[in-house]
């Protein structure tokens, strides 16, 4: 095969455009010269220029999470790398595949704390699934393919690719790696027909039976997530969610709780705490969810279908685990459910259903209306109500908002809620704002936003209007950190050490300068207008509606509580203290 | 790492199933011989607060470049079961074998023992050297450097014993284990 040598840089650029990539979120800088020359030369990938190597991630992320691709991230060495920490961590906790290309020193001045030099596969080996430094041209277009392969395959994840100058500008042969089998990683997907014939055994003659369902149905795929639809609806058991896994089963869907967890509905905590069988596919036993591990679900058979064997037996022990792909293991249950025409004991399944319907009756999501001020909920629920019927996606930063979203939005379908679960980042959602409408133009993409939360990525706004990215910022300011206060009125005596956001800027004003529009909500009457007027407009929004001030979110597990200690509202938070060892917990 | 070289206790460091519901576990885990590999084990084991009570690792096959790692670490069998399932997680990681729970399976260290003295003392040193089938590979007037081969409990042994003898320094290689039988 006589092919034309070429350059490190070009092989990279060869590499993913056989990899199907089409964008990559990146941030320019010495070390990284030669690539950002090789695309300057070809018109196969678009790059986005972020403003911070942190949204470059996070912008990829949501990319990722709403098209079930690989999002790319592509920055320099040194600081364009340690900047990037942040979001490659979140995207190893929430399971999203992610190649970020990070520059690198020339091979010879490694370890001569030269400039812009930092040690970056020792800084991301913790927080990847995996890492490369790619020390000779010859390992170039190998080890690129392997890292979209580890990036997607198994439990998804982020992985670095340390790219030193000189490899970006040697010259060699391509060759076209991909699909090439690995010699040590090689994640089980088909699970053991033995373990998922017993798991329908349990489901057969569950009298309380739960599905608890995770991020894993979403990274298994839109289909998976169909087929999992259609068996649970088969069953006629109720599907509780966790914050990862909303819209893997359809919100509205009378079989689905809602999501369960810390600030999760009531009905779906109670009914984890009763059920007598616990299907969890494709979720982690959370401390978010589990609350007080020694009281949870303390009567239940527990199932466990993970792709990783070391979520299993992590933090709960569970009784059948199944080790597989979301897809693959619902496609075998429902065949084995069918084979052997299973019939669930229907008096008891309708005797659990009253019980949920009674939980469901005490209205958890309840709230105190008022005519004088914007209750955050009612917020929500007015932007709902607007956009329910459009095709729409929702990303959010981190804190009340994120949970008031969570518990007030309803999705029908996966890929379309981005969050940061397992990290909890400030500043993720509006990245992952342009990352997703960079994918979906057509579509209506909102950043439900905190005012403390958009601060810390605002300088992205500039990346939004530079692409015209209609991207929607809805911001809830409540002119506090929500969930610190909340959580300093609960356990530290009202002692609000510093979270109060002071200084904030003029959001309308702000929309301005950047070049986008601003809008304002200050009264209940303003609301609907202001959302209609956010969805008319063509280009980037932000709205800054001032909410309630003193809202908190409910209902709620209090640190260290277990399931059946939720507290429903205000009423309750006075009559529960929470305990010493509560305190010590996040 | 807990000390090696106590004098006290030892035996009891190293025992099979302990007091507070712990285990302590001999794992061999066969990995790719690339640059970061055992930072990858290490950081594993010490970004999930895990024990390492020994660590050993070389190369094994050159043609294939693979590696073993040997490593006794201590915990509840929940932990036990998250370590291996943790360390077949690692990309490069081919092989994990719980030595402890899979079959018989044999386990060595070899430390090399430096004993300062004269007189009685030092002929005492020889005759337990002699006992321990430990060789001398260096000696002087005033002392000996004792290479010895065994379990982890006969090389505490040994230790224990040449303490009162004129024992100054030691190294140990940690453990070394495979199964026994015919089988890879």
């Amino acid at each position: 095969m006589a092919v034309e040598p070429i350059t490190g840089a070009e092989i990279i650029v060869k590499a993913l455009i056989d990899q199907g990539v089409d964008v990559i979120f990146g941030y320019p800088g010495g070390a990284v010269l030669p690539l950002y020359d090789a695309l300057f030369k070809q018109n196969r990938i678009k790059h986005i220029l972020v403003r911070h190597e942190q949204a470059a991630v996070h912008a990829a992320e949501g990319y990722a999470r709403s098209t079930g691709k690989v999002g790319v991230v592509l920055v320099t060495s040194g600081p364009g790398a340690t900047n990037a920490v942040t979001g490659l961590t979140d995207a190893l906790m929430d399971s999203i595949p992610i190649v970020c290309l990070t520059g690198q020193v020339p091979t010879h001045l490694i370890g001569n704390d030269a400039f812009q030099e930092a040690d970056t596969t020792g800084i991301t080996r913790p927080c990847t699934k995996h890492n490369y430094l790619v020390k000779s041209i010859e390992e170039l277009s190998r080890k690129v393919h392997e890292a979209f392969h580890v990036a997607k395959s198994g439990r998804p994840g982020p992985v670095v690719i340390d790219l030193p100058k000189d490899v970006q500008q040697a010259k060699y042969e391509y060759v076209n790696h991909a699909g090439q089998k690995h010699r040590s990683y090689n994640p089980p997907v088909r699970p053991d027909r033995a373990q998922v014939e017993k798991a329908v055994e349990a489901m057969a003659h569950a009298k309380r039976p739960l599905f608890y369902i995770g991020g894993g149905c979403v990274n298994s795929g839109v289909q998976a997530c169909a087929l999992l639809v259609d068996f649970i609806r088969m069953t006629g058991f109720p599907c509780t969610q966790t914050l990862m896994g909303l819209g893997a089963f359809p919100g509205s869907d009378p079989l689905s709780l809602g999501m369960v967890g810390m600030h999760g509905m009531y009905e779906s905590n109670l009914a984890m705490h009763d059920c007598d069988v616990m299907i969890n596919i494709g979720a982690r036993f959370d401390d978010r969810v589990t609350g007080k591990l020694a009281a949870f679900s303390p009567g239940s058979k527990k199932i466990h279908v993970d792709i990783d064997p070391s979520s299993i037996n992590k933090n709960i022990r569970v009784d059948i685990p199944v080790v597989g792909d979301v897809g693959h293991v619902v496609e075998e249950m429902m065949r084995i459910w069918k084979a052997r025409q299973v019939k669930p004991d229907a008096k008891a399944l309708s005797a659990w259903w009253d019980q949920i319907n009674k939980w469901r009756a005490r209205d958890c999501l309840r709230y105190r209306a008022s005519d004088q001020v914007i209750k955050p909920q009612y917020a929500l629920q007015r932007l709902y109500a607007a956009i329910k019927d459009k095709d729409f996606y929702i990303t959010t930063e981190v804190g009340q908002h994120q949970m008031w979203a969570a518990q007030f939005l309803k999705f029908e379908q996966p890929n379309r809620w981005m969050t940061s679960g397992g990290l909890g980042t400030m500043g993720y959602g509006l990245p992952a704002a342009y990352g997703v409408q960079v994918a979906h133009p057509e579509s209506l993409v909102i950043d439900v936003a905190g005012e403390a939360s958009i601060m810390m990525n605002i300088q992205e706004m500039s990346t939004v209007v530079q692409y015209r990215l209609p991207v929607k910022i809805f911001i809830m300011n409540n002119k506090w950190m929500g969930m610190v206060r909340q959580w300093q009125e609960l356990l530290h005596g009202g002692r609000y050490s510093e979270s109060y956001s002071d200084a904030l800027p003029d959001f309308v004003k702000l929309a301005d300068a950047f070049g986008a529009t601003g809008l304002r909500a200050e009264k209940v009457g303003d609301l609907d207008g202001v959302i209609a007027k956010m969805l008319a407009t063509p280009g980037p929004v932000i709205v800054d509606v001032a909410v309630d001030e003193k809202e908190n979110c409910f209902p709620m597990i209090p640190s260290g509580a277990a399931h059946n200690e939720m507290l429903l509202g205000p009423e309750d938070q006075t009559a529960k203290p929470i305990s010493e060892e509560g305190m010590v917990l996040v | 790492m807990s000390d090696r070289s106590s004098t006290k206790g030892g035996t009891e460091l190293f025992a099979v199933s302990k007091e507070d519901g712990t285990e302590r576990h001999t794992i061999s885990v066969l990995v790719d011989n690339e640059a970061g590999v055992l930072a990858r084990v290490i950081g594993l084991f010490s970004g999930r607060g895990y024990n390492i009570e020994s660590l050993t690792v070389a190369e094994t096959d050159v043609s294939k470049h693979l590696s073993r790692i040997t490593v006794v670490t201590s915990g509840t069998p929940m932990i036990i079961e998250q370590i291996k399932n943790q360390l077949r997680r690692l990309v490069p990681v081919h092989k994990v074998t719980d030595l402890t729970v899979e079959g018989p399976s044999l386990e060595r260290e070899m430390a090399l023992v430096k004993v300062q003295g004269s007189g009685e003392k030092r002929v005492e040193s020889m005759r337990i050297a002699d006992i321990f089938r430990a060789h001398v590979v260096d000696a002087t007037i005033e002392s000996f450097v004792f290479e010895m081969t065994g379990s982890t409990e006969k090389v505490n042994a040994f230790i224990n014993l040449m303490q009162p003898l004129g024992l100054i320094d030691v190294s140990r290689t940690g453990v070394v284990a495979i199964a026994r039988g015919p089988e890879a």
